[in-house]
Formats: structure tokens, sequence, C-alpha cells
């Protein structure tokens, strides 16, 4: 169990700054996510916790410590691959045990931290297999392991779930989430998968380009973005937008000539601003061509899902998804209309994309555990 | 898809082929063959292929009770084993440090392997004038205490410096296979030992050496049959001592080319050669039979 504290950490190779000042600060015991495109930095801040990169500037201490100038070793972090880094030479019960023979356990001690920790992660049977003999679940498991025989205080996960097939990370997201409740050691989990933060994570942080965007539990990020970025990336379909201006007295925006009514108070302030408005495709609503307040659309395909079907229509050139589980049938081609309901409107910046209304600061109180088992 | 060429004429693909199997057959079967016979007859005297002696094992006889002779065989492994030993260590070492990425490792890299583009004489006379006794870089060791170095007098001494000859060129060749297989160990398995706590040399011990092995083992093969057999060594050791002083270092391939071609003992140095050749088959058989088993191949 320990505190995080990352102050104005940069990180720079020559003249490329990969991070651009990051202040973060993770509380003790809990499931932190690190969401954000490949190159946003994400990765190589959590190496950077680990000690396997050098900070460039600022700051980093776990537990009050200052880690900066610490070996890897001696920060008391442990860390899941992606490649799971298994050592293909030795056995599991060898692989998960190393740190142990390492720090001079004796060997009775040893064997039976390792015959408890693979307990835990579900290898009791494949102790004396070596890891290229066993199945990606497997190998991800000894990585675990690995992870938590040294009983550290800091968990670093680098897309650890990444190379597995769909169903598997499924279950190993579960698992980690078990583990996790059990082990309650601060975690720091790097992915790329928004599904995975959303369902892992107390803590949700999303990068982009060496910048934090938005720190909150996954809900407030889903429905609170900070900026057009996060709303992009958050939600599947992405988020549709559409630029605009607020319309002098900023009582709506136009979308194709039609009003699409905002909020008033939020309009007031900001009237005659040049915005890129924003709604997730389960908000927008389809009805038959001609209704009132609604734009008229083509359209444009189809996905169905099973559960519901995405509806993709075209508005003058814009594409918009619409996601529900209409019972009318859209035919490509067809005219119909577009209703976007003024409460789930977000409403950015053109030229900074930060959130009109973003509130001073958010409280992350809720300290939610609610993935399903 | 066949793709092979089928020739109408029986001459054609010979005429190919003769080029290479002029060269196999005046610089292989014939040199081979004539060893073979000058093992097993005494050569006359003042040449002449005409009353060649069938002997049988009488030369061998000969070598095995040279006392010289069995001398030059306890020099020989001592130089093999010590040489390889030499240069294999001091090429990881180097290439750990290199592949640690520390400052300036990318000009080291590139200067380490130029001792093997020179030539082994060229080795030899340079480090017999780097380390002559009397007028050497290393001279100095002489006026705090007279003979402290001196490879002219001393056995030992002379021992020393054909090692660090051969070691000093091989130990280039051995960094590039070394750097090579240590550049292929994935760069997080370094990173989750150094996460699991080990540091630089228990790395190395742990990981480093098991994951090299098949390359250290290809290497070893390769030093010893080479220090053993090598031209590198003849070159050495005829440029730097001339196998003295008092046949300290006249190690086999030495004794065998120097009998044969300063002494004329064609049937010596042939029976010499052939045990030598089945010496080197027993090494490497010991090698493979035994070593390579406990060498992990992925």
């Amino acid at each position: 169990m320990a505190e995080i504290n990352i102050r104005n950490v940069r990180k720079s190779y020559g003249r490329t700054q990969i991070l651009h000042g990051v202040d973060l600060d993770f509380k003790s015991g809990e499931f932190v996510v690190i969401l954000g495109p490949s190159g946003c930095g994400k990765s190589t801040l959590l190496r950077m916790i680990a000690g396997l990169e050098e900070i460039s500037a600022g700051e980093i201490s776990i537990d009050g410590t200052v880690v900066n100038n610490l070996e890897p070793r001696d920060r008391g972090c442990s860390m899941v691959f992606q490649n799971y880094a298994l050592y293909p030479h030795m056995n599991v019960a060898a692989n998960i045990g190393y740190a142990l023979k390492v720090a001079g356990v004796p060997r009775a001690e040893r064997d039976r931290r390792i015959s408890e920790t693979a307990r835990i992660v579900g290898l009791e049977e494949m102790l004396d297999r070596k890891p290229a003999q066993l199945s990606g679940g497997q190998r991800q498991r000894v990585a675990m392991g690995r992870a938590i025989i040294r009983e550290p205080k800091v968990f670093l996960f680098d897309e650890p779930l990444s190379n597995l097939d769909a169903k598997l990370r499924v279950q190993m997201r579960v698992e980690i989430r078990r583990l996790h409740k059990r082990l309650s050691a601060t975690s720091v989990f790097v992915t790329h998968d928004q599904v995975e933060a959303m369902t892992l994570a107390d803590k949700l942080i999303v990068m982009n380009k060496g910048h934090v965007e938005q720190v909150g539990t996954p809900l407030e990020i889903y429905h609170r973005p900070r900026t057009r970025f996060v709303g992009t990336f958050i939600g599947s379909p992405a988020m549709n937008f559409f630029d605009s201006t607020i319309a002098p007295g900023g009582k709506f925006v136009l979308l194709d000539g039609i009003q699409i009514a905002i909020d008033p108070v939020l309009g007031r302030d900001n009237a005659d601003n040049a915005v890129s408005a924003g709604i997730r495709p389960e908000h927008c609503r389809l009805v038959k061509a001609g209704t009132a307040n609604s734009v008229p659309a083509t359209v444009d395909f189809v996905e169905e899902l099973g559960s519901g079907r995405n509806v993709h229509v075209d508005i003058d050139g814009t594409i918009f998804a619409v996601s529900g589980d209409e019972s009318q049938l859209f035919k490509t081609g067809a005219t119909v209309g577009l209703q976007l309901p003024s409460e789930h409107i977000h409403l950015f910046s053109r030229d900074t994309g930060l959130r009109l209304d973003d509130a001073p600061a958010l409280k992350h109180t809720t300290n939610q555990s609610t993935v399903a088992a | 898809m066949n793709k092979r060429a089928v020739f109408k004429s029986w001459w054609l693909p010979i005429l190919f082929a003769l080029p290479q199997l002029l060269l196999i057959f005046f610089f292989f079967y014939w040199p081979a063959t004539s060893v073979l016979t000058w093992a097993f007859s005494l050569e006359p005297a003042f040449g002449g292929a005409g009353d060649r002696l069938f002997v049988g094992w009488d030369n061998f006889r000969d070598v095995f009770a040279d006392r010289e002779y069995w001398q030059s065989v306890a020099l020989s492994l001592v130089f093999a084993f010590t040489a390889t030993a030499l240069s294999m260590f001091i090429a990881f070492v180097l290439a750990i440090c290199v592949d640690r990425q520390l400052k300036g490792s990318g000009i080291f890299r590139f200067f380490y392997i130029w001792p093997y583009a020179i030539a082994a004489p060229a080795v030899g006379l340079a480090f017999r004038f780097i380390f002559a006794p009397e007028s050497g870089l290393i001279a100095i060791v002489n006026t705090w205490s007279p003979d402290l170095w001196n490879p002219a007098k001393f056995g030992s001494h002379a021992m020393i410096l054909v090692i660090i000859c051969f070691a000093w060129k091989w130990i280039g060749y051995n960094f590039i296979f070394m750097t090579a297989g240590l550049q292929s160990i994935p760069r997080s398995l370094i990173e989750a030992s150094s996460m699991d706590g080990s540091g630089p040399v228990r790395r190395a011990i742990d990981l480093q050496i098991p994951l090299l092995a098949p390359t250290l083992f290809f290497l070893l093969v390769l030093n010893l049959t080479e220090s053993f057999v090598g031209p590198d060594t003849y070159g050495i050791v005829d440029l730097t001592t001339e196998g003295g002083p008092n046949g300290a270092t006249n190690v086999m391939v030495y004794r065998i080319v120097s009998e044969a071609f300063q002494g004329l003992n064609y049937s010596g140095a042939a029976s010499q050669s052939l045990i030598l050749i089945g010496l080197i088959m027993v090494f490497t058989f010991i090698q493979f039979r035994f070593v390579e088993r406990r060498v992990h191949y992925k």
C-alpha cells in the first residue's frame, strides 16, 4: 500500500518531448488506469514510475520518498509486461520465485511462498513447465504470480491483456480486479482499450500527446468529458461532433440550418462563441422525416450488433452514428429525422477544445468498485 | 515448382564443377593422402619417391616415445584452454558493457571488432615490440626489478605472451557473436529481472549466460579448435617466440610445421598431424556429447 505522487514530470529524448509536465496523485490502494492512444506517453510514464526510464524533470515519489534516483529494485514496485517477459529457460516455479531467490530468501520459505502464489493465480499444476509449454493466459498468470510474490507496494501493468484473445481478456480483466481486491496494493494499469479502462478503474486518467486530458472516475469521464479529445476517445461508437456557433441570445446552435436547443444558461454566457457540439450515439434519436425539431438525414449504412444496431446517417456530408434498439428498420438511402436532446449536448470551445461548462474542481469521492465478477 | 536443371550431356556439369573439384583435389585430397602415406612410411633422407619404405606404426611409436612431444601436447592444452577462457571471458564482459548501452558504447563496439581484422602474424609482430623486455611499453616493469618480465628468458612469460596475443585477436571475433546474441535477448527480460531485484552481475549469470548458451558453445568449439590447430596460433608463435625459449611455447601446430619444413622430417610431422586431427575430433566429440546437452536451445 503506497501513495504515488507525480509532480510536473517531463520526459524528453533529445529535443523531442514525450511528456509535458504531468501532475498526478494516486491514493493508497487505488486502481488507477491510464488510458490513451498509442504514443501518448502513458507507457513512458509507467516505466518512469517503475524506474526503467530516467525522469528528465520533475519528481515521482512513492510513499513519500522521492524515487527519481532509486534503482527499480529499491522502489517496491512490481510490473507485468505486455509480452509477459518470462524467463524462457526457467520453469514456472523458478520464474515466480526469481525475485525471492535474488533477495536470498531461504529455499524452504521460497518454496512455500511459490506454492501459495501459484495457488492464488491458479498454476499449481504447472510449476514444472517451461513458459514455451504454456498458453497465453497461463503465461499471463505466471507474470502476475511473479509480480505478486514480492508483496509489492505498487503494481504496474503495461498493457498486460493486449496479447490475449477477446474472451480471455474479459476473464483476465475480472481476475485482475479480484486480485486487486484481495491484495489492495496501489495499482497502475496502462491500456489503450477503453472497455478495460472503464471496467477496471477506480480512477481513470486520459492522456493525449504527453498531456493529462482528464482525471476522474470512469462515469465522470464518460458523462462530462473535459475536452473534445476525451469525448472522442471514450465511447463506442465515438461521440458525434458538429461545428457551429452559439446563436446570439444563446438559445441554440445550428445544424444544417435547424436550431438545436442548448442549455440556456450556458448558452447565454457563451453567446456568439465558435463551438464544437458533441452528442453520444446512444443519446441521438431517429424519427420519421419531417418530425418537428428533427434534422433531415439520409441513412448511410446500418451495423447490426445483435443486442442493438448502429445506424450511421449523413447530414449534409457529416456522418452521425446513432445507436439504439429501434424496432423500425432503416433502409440504406432512406430519409429520416435526427433529434438531438439538449440535455445530452456537450459543448466544447473550438479554439481550446475545452468543455464550456467545465466545473472548476470535480470531486473524486465515488470510490466505486462496480466491476461485475 | 521443380527448379532442378537437367543436363543432357555428362561432361557439361563436370566442366562447371571442375574449378571447385580441382581446388579440393589439390588443396585437400592430395595433401591429405600425402600425409597418410608419409605417416606410415619412412621418408628417404634425401627425398625421392621411389624407395619409400612402409614402416606401419613405427612413426607413431617414435612420436609417442619422445618426451618433448608430450611436453608439446601439454603446452598446447595449456595454451588452448587458457587462451580460450581469457578471450571468451573478456569478450563477454565487453559485450555486456556494450549491451548496457553505457556512454560511448557505439564507438567501443566499433573498435572492439577491429583486432579480428588484423592478421595473426601482424598481431604477433606488434606484440613482440610492445612486450619486448628491453625496450617495449612493458619494459618499465624491469626497472622496478630486473627480469620481472622477460619472455626471451622465462618459458612461463613466453607462454603468457602468446596467450595474450591470441586472446587479443580473438576477443574481437567473440565480441561480435556475443553482442549479436545479447541483442537478441528481449529487452523486457532484462527489465523484468531488474524489477525482480537483480543487478548487472546477477543478471549476467542468471539470464544472459543461459540465454546466450548456444552462442557461447559455438564460440567455445571454435576458439578451442582454432587455438589448438589454427593458423593464428602458428603465426603468433612464429613471430613472437619461435617456440622458445627452450621449447616453452613449442605448441603442437608449431612443432609440426617446424619439424616438417625445418627438420625435413615429413614422416614424423605427418604422424603428428594425424594425432592432432584425432585429438581435435575427440575434443569436439566430447564438447558436443557432454557440453551441448547442458545448453538450452529455445
